[in-house]
């Protein structure tokens, strides 16, 4: 066979995923720590595992519509109008998808002619740039940097913006930095955005894991924006639902419309049971997110302490569950940094270099694990930064 | 936290809330002042050793007393690991553990039904434990997240 004929060359020429090396040498590797996990040590809520099981039990073994169950549309509705305070139309502006990432595949590929150009800021979750190519539009990052705590800077984005712009992707609280970004920041992206007549799809799926006891903001709802933004949201992490595979897309109708065509094509529906469980969740999940919430915030704490004291610059991160210290004064880069750190300390972590160039000095250390781990990991990563000053 | 692991010292407690070690002993010692900490025990998977029985316990009140002179008579025995004064068509549920079926029947016919006050007794004995003081037992709590992960 001729692979080289008979591949695409658009995929073929995709680069992996940084994370991808780094995951074959940790699997590789006995007795490790890891906190390079992207996310929550904690099982489903029983409540929802056993509405998952209910669904089963009640021979709920169908497709649903494109759109998903209706009931989760309302729920979803109710949910998204209570916490991020901008109201859709169940029976036309949400669309459940298998996750987060196929609603940004789907509005990529609706939104996206061959050469757009589309903004995002780095560092940031692996998938924002390959999913751009796989749309064939243009990929280009917008750094953010410790001055800024990593929220995206507005002076540095409107910069950026060509007459091919036409899409800015964001995530706040981000993944891997843990920023988030201030409501004045968001009212100043937001202004740029309705200037240059931007479309904005936002990724806000650790937005209720947030520790600095601001209430979450999101683009969408503030002035003007509704119509031009695309709300991401989903239950992986604030419900610790990652293997149900649900999120959902909250946006003008026009659009959705557009990504269920796809959607009834490639994937037809997310799976009924993770719909129904979904249901449970949003209707009686708060209380035990808020609990694994809490417990995120103690682990924040206690890892950001420790890290400052064995010499890593670590800022406080002001959600999700990342911290991404700096490794700049060793004088290693990130990767060889993260290396040695497996193979004499036995910690995994991910190299910053992983979510963009700009990750260059910074390690993702996810605090997702449990607290005697990370008391363990602390201390063999105090010895090795100890051995690395001596 | 020491709900869940009451092993944790008063510096890896006051590691973890970012907390002067002083403050936590403070506490702790504070709170088992007030008795709100009564003790720290290990929680034995002991299906498989000893027997135990739930035995609920009619008995009569006293003028003035009610039921606590009783129940703190019968809390007294060794065998009794917990007494509760309850409500519903019984009045004290007691847990009773011993060697053998035998050591339980005897404490039941010798001691227990025998005392004053006692009207009758139902005894259930355990044979499986599911979940004890907010542990599940016999779970497999392996990890089976992937090690690296986006």
């Amino acid at each position: 066979m001729n692979w080289d004929r008979m591949l695409s060359k658009q995929v073929v020429d995709l680069p992996r995923s940084g994370i991808r090396e780094f995951f074959d040498l940790v699997t590789g590797s006995k007795d490790i720590i890891s906190l390079g996990v992207g996310e929550p040590d904690f099982v489903t809520p029983w409540n929802i595992r056993e509405a998952a099981i209910f669904s089963l039990e009640k021979g709920h073994t169908t497709y649903t519509s494109n759109y998903g169950l209706l009931s989760l549309r309302r729920a979803i509705a109710s949910y998204v109008e209570g916490f991020f305070h901008v109201a859709y139309d169940p029976a036309c502006e949400i669309l459940p998808t298998v996750g987060v990432s196929e609603a940004i595949d789907l509005a990529l590929r609706c939104l996206l002619s061959p050469g757009d150009e589309v903004l995002y800021h780095e560092p940031c979750y692996v998938s924002y740039a390959p999913s751009v190519k796989l749309a064939y539009g243009v990929a280009t990052p917008v750094e953010t940097s410790i001055d800024d705590l990593f929220a995206l800077n507005p002076a540095k984005l409107e910069a950026a913006i060509t007459p091919k712009t036409k899409v800015l992707m964001l995530n706040f609280p981000t993944n891997p930095t843990g920023s988030i970004a201030p409501r004045e920041t968001l009212e100043k992206i937001a202004q740029i955005c309705v200037k240059h007549d931007l479309f904005v799809l936002t990724d806000e799926i650790y937005s209720e894991l947030r520790y600095d006891g601001e209430p979450h903001t999101s683009i969408a709802s503030l002035p003007g924006m509704k119509e031009r933004t695309l709300l991401l949201h989903g239950f992986s992490k604030a419900f610790a639902m990652t293997g149900f595979r649900l999120g959902y897309a909250c946006g003008p109708r026009e659009l959705i419309d557009q990504m269920v065509k796809i959607h009834s094509y490639t994937m037809i529906c997310p799976t009924i049971t993770a719909q129904e469980a979904a249901i449970e969740a949003l209707q009686n999940g708060t209380n035990a997110m808020h609990e694994m919430r809490d417990s995120y915030h103690m682990r924040r704490d206690y890892i950001v302490k420790r890290f400052n004291e064995m010499g890593m610059d670590c800022h406080l991160p002001g959600g999700a569950f990342y911290t991404f210290p700096s490794v700049k004064r060793f004088g290693i880069s990130s990767k060889d940094f993260a290396l040695r750190l497996l193979k004499e300390a036995k910690v995994a972590a991910v190299p910053g270099t992983a979510f963009g160039a700009c990750g260059e000095g910074y390690l993702r250390c996810c605090y997702a694990t449990a607290f005697s781990l990370l008391e363990e990991a602390c201390d063999k990563m105090a010895r090795f930064c100890d051995s690395l000053k001596g | 936290m020491l709900e869940t692991d009451a092993r944790l010292s008063d510096e890896q407690i006051a590691a973890r809330l970012g907390v002067e070690p002083a403050d936590v002993a403070a506490t702790r010692a504070k709170l088992e002042a007030e008795g709100r900490i009564v003790g720290y025990q290990a929680i034995l998977n002991d299906d498989k050793e000893g027997v135990s029985a739930l035995i609920e316990v009619r008995c009569t009140p006293e003028r003035g007393g009610g039921f606590n002179r009783l129940a703190k008579r019968i809390a007294r025995f060794d065998e009794v690991r917990s007494c509760f004064l309850i409500s519903g068509g019984f009045d004290l549920l007691i847990l009773v553990e011993a060697n053998s079926l035998l050591e339980v029947a005897r404490f039941v016919s010798e001691k227990l039904s025998s005392m004053e006050g006692v009207l009758s007794t139902a005894t259930h004995f355990r044979l499986k434990t599911y979940k004890q003081n907010g542990l599940l037992f016999d779970e497999e709590e392996t990890d089976e997240r992937i090690s690296v992960a986006p």
